[in-house]
């Protein structure tokens, strides 16, 4: 078998078709034959494939005979050519661009251009970009401006315990006034100007009443009043120019601001402490609740939402007060858009405001529309040094209104 | 803002309503319209079992109730709707369902006023006690568990921990009056308190509090005190030692038909309030429903106060002022029936123009006309009040430096640079050390009370919330030209507070080469737009640089600015410790200038 090529092959395969068989008995085998007629398909086959009629053989067994080299399969392509439209006996390259000598010579009336490809993108132009958030406080400046509203100097984080809470009526026991929630301030430590009749009057109302309330009933400390902290809310400015308009001839006001707050309050992926309040107020005589739902309205309105569910809430300087809730078409869902309500007459009157003389006020954060507009779930990809640039250079006109 | 949990199917029957489920509004959409209305918001829609799985883990809640139990979100200042019997009375009265009932102090049947003792000691360390007696009670175990919540909730809000009102309630059957309210110092003090199985010193107690999960927050009330308070009886029987704990002889149980309230106090009105509430939330359980027996306060002084006040007060509205205040035409008796479901019962006075309103005391947050009108609002409805446009004409206004700011903010972008929004508050490493400058030079505000060292100091420099920025954004390609114009906060004694805010503008290049020449662009780009010349001979009109050192920038690459005569900011390549210290790795030019001047 060694001496004649392929004798293996050929000795196996009759072995697997049972032409032959081999018994070993003592000493050497002996192969034998073992029927008396074969047939060959193999070679059956490949006669057929030479004789032109290869469907005869089915694929799998052109497949095994590729295998075993038997058989090759060679593809051979071919093209009929003939004139099109364009040919020509010369080839010109095309053009990409028409230059200026093109157009100084005329020569581009003779020359083909290649055309664009219109499918890929341009050159992106060089620019810088502004914030995300501060895109969107842009847009809630020109709302405010629309509706003849003033804007406040609210450029003081540090504020008096004082302005930020007791001259809005909140008592000094009050939660919100707890270290828990508010940033205290070790220096400088405490505020010590305040004007004096003023101080007194307040003094009074939160612990004896007067104007019409009952008070508090507690012990007034001045000690409270005069520790320093971070603003929690823009409504301290708006307590300072509601006062510092009750100490001239009274005039009706509109005023704004959009500017940051702090809260000592636990982190998560919705709440930082510091962010933007967006706060607007209206002063004038005889000011009423059903105005403050028609401004509310017509403030909304230009922020493209037009239904608006409003539930009685609580707090501490406001009396109605109510939440705003809007419908959020995408989330199919009543949603909370922002606080609001009418200042209480134990904040207005120490002041020195008109008695008849009422201010109607609401709030909002400005993350939280945002949020809800670029589809933002952690707010620390909008705000704080983990911006991912690559948003801000990608973000949109914003355009509240839709 | 208070939640209160309560059981919906308990809810419902008390409501005597059945909530049945419709097609598009289940059972809890409906109570959840009808507490909106009123003020109140459902929360959240749970079992006892999810909310003890929530707080202490799934193995502790096994075998806890699966009934359904609704979390109600309270106004902070009801404190008469902090448990399920003043829910119930609340929004049976808005329904109209229920009058509102009349609460009472009354003299004992038989036998004498109870008393309670005031010594002086007290004075050292809380002054003021209250007291009553719910006469004939009868508990069930939901009425039970809600008496020792309501407990808890006053606790935690009005009470402000227990610091300003602690509360103690008792068997009265298992003790006799007069009762002492005394201070006395703590190993004095010894008792079998609640829940123990022998006698402990007060002294003993505060150790074996100090690991106790609910009352070790409350030991400090107390605990350095010279004297602890205390309550006993006639026979040295301790009631309770407030705040911290009562005894456990006079515990109460389902069994109790008496009980005997006690509230020591730093602010009395609150005490009252307190006791107030408690009453009226659980007098209706009473034999004489909605009444008390008074108790008799004896202060050190002399003089002799009877609790509970429970007081009525009558206030006076002017038709026409509530219906301005509000935007509504309501005549007098609709006014009066508005206030009625609100449980102000009210009657419309002689002269038809005035509603006098009788406030009850489960109503202690109507302190003023306005929260009067406040309730005719929601008694009316919010969203059934007619929208108005105010008729206040003005003209608009900017603040002239946020006028300013934005028209620089846009030319900086326009001038190819990334604007971006950082944190005020930082670290003091953040404006000091990592800037090669000592914390103590630097009049910078400190925070008395950070959690973290992120809110050490509100910041005096821009710089680096943008190096921040740029340490975040490694992935995104060179340059990067970023740029921020805000508030920096700088201590200054001449002003109010001691503090104010310094409008900056920063902008930095930070690529391969540093890019001073750029930032130097970008410099005489402002000055061109503010129309400050520059200024070749260095006098006081037009702006010019001059060399200066400074520890956070390279040396021989960082200048002054200098605008109109006045340092305005500085400008230069910042120094490699720097780049080091914020993570960076490549090279950074910035400027730092105060826009103020140029308002």
């Amino acid at each position: 078998m060694q001496a004649i090529p392929n004798a293996r092959v050929g000795f196996s395969k009759a072995m697997s078709s049972g032409w032959i068989t081999v018994t070993k008995n003592a000493g050497e085998p002996i192969v034998a034959r073992k029927v008396d007629d074969i047939k060959d398909t193999v070679r059956d086959h490949l006669q057929l494939i030479l004789a032109k009629s290869p469907d005869e053989v089915t694929d799998e067994q052109k497949q095994e005979y590729k295998k075993r080299k038997l058989l090759q399969e060679v593809v051979t392509k071919s093209f009929l050519l003939g004139k099109g439209k364009n040919f020509a006996t010369s080839v010109e390259k095309p053009e990409t661009e028409l230059t200026q000598e093109m157009i100084a010579s005329g020569s581009w009336k003779e020359k083909n251009f290649k055309p664009y490809n219109l499918d890929s993108l341009g050159i992106s132009p060089e620019r810088g970009h502004l914030h995300t958030l501060l895109k969107v406080r842009d847009q809630f400046r020109q709302i405010f401006l629309e509706m003849g509203f003033s804007e406040m100097p609210t450029n003081n984080f540090v504020e008096s315990s004082f302005w930020n809470f007791d001259a809005l009526f909140q008592p000094q026991q009050h939660p919100a006034r707890d270290a828990h929630d508010t940033f205290f301030i070790s220096e400088p430590k405490l505020s010590t100007k305040f004007p004096s009749d003023y101080l007194e009057r307040v003094r009074r109302v939160h612990s004896e009443g007067g104007y019409g309330s009952q008070g508090y009933g507690y012990e007034w400390k001045i000690k409270e009043a005069q520790k320093n902290l971070l603003r929690t809310h823009t409504t301290a400015v708006s307590a300072r120019m509601l006062y510092q308009l009750a100490q001239k001839e009274f005039h009706p006001a509109k005023y704004f601001s959009i500017d940051r707050v702090f809260r000592n309050e636990t982190l998560d992926a919705t709440h930082l402490a510091e962010f933007y309040q967006v706060e607007g107020l209206i002063v004038d005589h005889n000011l009423t609740l059903g105005d403050l739902i028609g401004t509310l309205y017509e403030f909304f309105k230009k922020l493209g939402i037009s239904q608006l569910n409003f539930k009685p809430a609580y707090n501490p300087y406001t009396e109605p007060s109510m939440e705003i809730f809007c419908y959020h078409t995408g989330l199919h869902k009543w949603i909370e858009v922002g606080n609001s309500g009418v200042f209480r007459p134990e904040m207005l009157l120490p002041m020195g405001l008109p008695e008849d003389v009422n201010v109607i006020a609401w709030g909002l954060s400005l993350e939280r529309p945002t949020m809800i507009k670029y589809g933002l779930n952690n707010i620390r990809d909008l705000v704080g040094p983990r911006v991912n640039i690559q948003m801000v250079h990608d973000n949109p006109i914003c355009r509240l209104e839709k | 803002m208070p939640i209160i949990g309560v059981k919906r199917d308990l809810l419902f029957k008390s409501l005597g309503q059945e909530y049945i489920h419709f097609l598009f509004s289940s059972a809890d959409d409906q109570f959840s319209d009808l507490c909106f209305e009123f003020g109140l918001e459902l929360d959240e829609v749970t079992t006892e079992k999810q909310m003890i799985t929530n707080e202490q883990g799934a193995e502790q809640s096994a075998g806890a109730s699966e009934d359904i139990v609704y979390r109600i979100e309270i106004p902070a200042n009801r404190y008469d709707l902090l448990c399920l019997e003043g829910l119930v009375l609340g929004l049976l009265v808005f329904q109209g369902k229920l009058s509102p009932p009349r609460y009472k102090a009354v003299t004992p049947e038989k036998g004498s006023v109870q008393k309670l003792i005031v010594t002086p000691a007290t004075k050292l360390i809380r002054p003021y006690a209250v007291a009553a007696v719910l006469r004939n009670i009868t508990f069930n175990q939901d009425s039970y568990k809600s008496f020792i919540d309501l407990q808890d909730k006053l606790h935690q809000n009005i009470c402000r921990k227990r610091s300003l009102v602690a509360i103690g309630t008792h068997d009265l059957d298992t003790v006799v009056g007069p009762f002492t309210y005394d201070a006395k110092p703590p190993s004095d003090i010894k008792f079998q308190a609640l829940n123990q199985d022998k006698e402990y010193t007060a002294t003993e107690l505060m150790d074996l509090y100090s690991t106790h999960a609910q009352l070790k927050q409350y030991l400090h009330i107390i605990k350095d005190s010279p004297v602890y308070p205390i309550i006993y009886d006639k026979n040295g029987v301790v009631l309770s030692m407030p705040p911290i704990i009562n005894g456990n002889h006079s515990r109460i149980t389902l069994n109790t038909r008496n009980v005997f309230i006690e509230c020591t106090a730093l602010d009395l009105t609150k005490a009252k309030i307190v006791l107030d509430t408690l009453i009226c939330m659980f007098s209706q359980y009473c034999i004489d429903k909605y009444t008390a027996e008074c108790c008799e306060v004896l202060l050190p002084d002399g003089t002799v106060t009877r609790y509970p006040e429970l007081a009525y007060r009558e206030e006076v509205v002017n038709i026409q002022k509530t219906n301005t205040y509000i935007g509504i035409s309501e005549p007098a008796d609709k006014i009066a029936k508005l206030l009625t479901k609100m449980c102000l019962k009210s009657e419309v006075a002689n002269s038809e123009d005035q509603v006098i309103v009788e406030v009850p005391p489960s109503r202690h947050d109507v302190i003023h006309a306005c929260d009067i009108y406040e309730d005719v609002a929601v008694s009316y409805g919010y969203n059934n009040i007619k929208k108005t446009i105010p008729k206040t004409a003005t003209i608009g206004a900017q603040f002239p430096l946020n006028k300013l700011s934005d028209q620089l903010r846009e030319q900086i972008a326009q001038a190819g640079f990334t604007e971006v929004l950082t944190f005020s508050l930082c670290s003091r490493d953040d404006i000091a050390t990592k800037l090669g400058r000592n914390i103590n030079d630097i009049p910078a505000v400190h925070i008395s009370n950070p959690k973290t060292l992120e809110f050490q100091v509100a910041r005096t420099t821009l710089v680096p919330g943008l190096l921040k920025t740029l340490a975040a954004n490694k992935k995104m390609p060179l340059p990067m030209k970023l740029f921020e114009v805000s508030d920096v906060v700088i201590r200054d004694e001449t002003a109010e507070v001691g503090a104010r805010n310094e409008r900056r503008g920063c902008a930095l290049n930070c690529n391969r080469t540093p890019g001073f020449e750029i930032i130097h662009g970008l410099l005489d780009r402002l000055m061109q737009l503010l129309e400050i010349p520059r200024s070749s001979n260095k006098d006081m009109t037009g702006y010019y640089l001059q060399a200066v050192d400074d520890p956070a920038y390279f040396p021989q690459r960082c200048a002054e600015v200098v605008a109109n005569g006045q340092v305005i900011g500085i400008m230069g390549v910042l120094h490699p410790d720097v780049i080091m210290k914020f993570e960076l790795t490549h090279p950074v030019a910035c400027l730092e200038i105060n826009i103020e001047p140029f308002v």
